[in-house]
């Protein structure tokens, strides 16, 4: 699976960089990221674009998978 | 509670802000200026001496109450995360713009907006400048620029700023040791409890549906994502509401006594600095201290940075002057940008490209 870490980045970059992602990939794609409101973005960001994400609590942010 | 997730919460958590900067105006805030994080934080740097113009010197209650605002938020709502290390001292020159250029302009994104709602068609000169800036710093986050990652620090770090912020209003409140003005702007100001509770709610607001001018505009350059304009939109609509009711609508340039300027090249150019500068650092001067009381010290970094850039526009007359009427012969004196300012301008627009091409992301990152 691919992952994108995104963790520590201000925004838009983890947003940006989900978005380059999901352009090249089609399987599912692993982003992580710090900060709750950045989760939401992704999570928001891959339902608008008709994909399934799955979010889950790390020790330092969260993962966010997108299938 | 989430306000993002939907535009019709986060239009209320706009119209719920604007109502809070309504009250304030009301009730003793600077006539079209209601609630100015450049204007308030240089206000609160007079009061505490980083600078001696006698007639902008008050410890703003409101950018104490943003910080405390966001930061009990953050911590009721487990969004508190103690963040550092994403490049602090390009923030620092990051905030010293952010302000310079606003007090170039008169205000800040904020109150370019309140400015636009009561009519001044001065700021919609300015809205020119920043979206333009705001342009150009998307330009460059899709050439690559960051500034690289913040990492989680230990939780007292993220603490430093709003407990500064406490102490402030300690001082404030218990003591004589903070200036405050006589005459001018900064005697001008709604009652303290107003100021300090309506800064917290509006912090709150803020945090929870991630309030940015700079952000609004970009997501929509960038993304075509409309989500954080609702916000400024349900601002906007509270304000011009209230302007009109209360007679404070005047359409025109020149309008003395509203603290404003006509001088429009400066005024697009220094909102074009702030605009630029906001989207590198990442937020308006609004969102720098909401990400400061929720943790970051990055962009605590950068408020310090505002107050040094505050302090800097005063000591080396940088601020334009506003528009106003001389009280013996009625004659309007335009206001304008001096000379130094337009430097400053200048030199700030070309750091910013300094910093725009010449911090990049780590590549395969």
């Amino acid at each position: 699976m691919r992952e994108v870490d995104a963790r520590g980045l201000s925004c838009p970059e983890p947003l940006m960089l989900t978005a380059d992602a999901l352009k090249s990939e089609k399987g599912p794609v692993k982003v992580l990221v710090t900060e709750p409101h950045q989760r939401m973005n992704v999570e928001k960001f891959a339902k608008d674009h008709g994909r399934k994400a799955t979010s889950s609590e790390m020790e330092d942010g969260f993962a966010i998978v997108i299938e | 509670m989430n306000l993002s997730d939907s535009k019709k919460k986060l239009a209320f958590a706009g119209v719920a802000c604007g109502l809070v900067a309504a009250c304030l105006a009301y009730f003793g805030n600077p006539a079209n200026m209601a609630f100015c994080i450049a204007c308030f934080i240089r206000d609160t740097a007079g009061a505490l001496g980083l600078h001696s113009a006698e007639a902008v010197q008050y410890a703003r209650p409101e950018i104490i109450g943003l910080v405390l605002g966001a930061f009990l938020i953050s911590v009721a709502t487990k969004e508190y995360r103690s963040t550092a290390g994403s490049s602090p001292m390009v923030r620092f020159v990051l905030g010293m713009i952010l302000v310079t250029g606003s007090l170039v302009f008169l205000g800040c994104p904020l109150r370019m907006i309140i400015r636009m709602s009561a009519g001044d068609l001065n700021a919609w000169v300015a809205l020119i400048g920043f979206i333009l800036g705001v342009a150009t710093g998307v330009f460059a986050l899709k050439r690559g620029f960051s500034l690289g990652r913040a990492h989680l620090a230990n939780s007292a770090s993220g603490g430093v700023l709003p407990a500064l912020m406490l102490g402030v209003l300690l001082l404030a409140l218990g003591t004589t040791l903070l200036k405050s003005s006589e005459s001018g702007p900064g005697s001008m100001h709604a009652p303290i409890i107003l100021s300090l509770t309506g800064g917290m709610i509006f912090g709150a607001f803020a945090q929870k549906a991630r309030m940015c001018f700079a952000g609004s505009i970009r997501d929509v350059i960038l993304m075509r994502n409309f989500d954080l304009l609702t916000i400024i939109v349900g601002f906007f609509a509270v304000m011009l509401i209230f302007n009109i009711a209360t007679g404070r609508f005047i359409l025109g340039f020149d309008t003395p006594g509203i603290i404003a300027h006509s001088d429009h090249l400066w005024n697009i150019l220094g909102m074009y600095a702030v605009g630029f500068a906001a989207v590198l650092a990442g937020g308006c001067p609004l969102r720098q201290l909401i990400l400061a009381g929720q943790g970051s010290s990055d962009s605590a970094v950068t408020v310090l940075g505002m107050f040094a850039g505050a302090a800097m526009a005063h000591n080396f007359g940088l601020a334009a002057s506003g528009t106003s009427l001389d009280a013996g012969t009625q004659e309007v004196i335009a206001g304008s940008v001096p000379p130094n300012g337009k430097v400053a301008v200048v030199i700030c627009i070309i750091v910013c490209f300094v910093i725009a091409f010449t911090n990049k992301r780590e590549v395969g990152k």
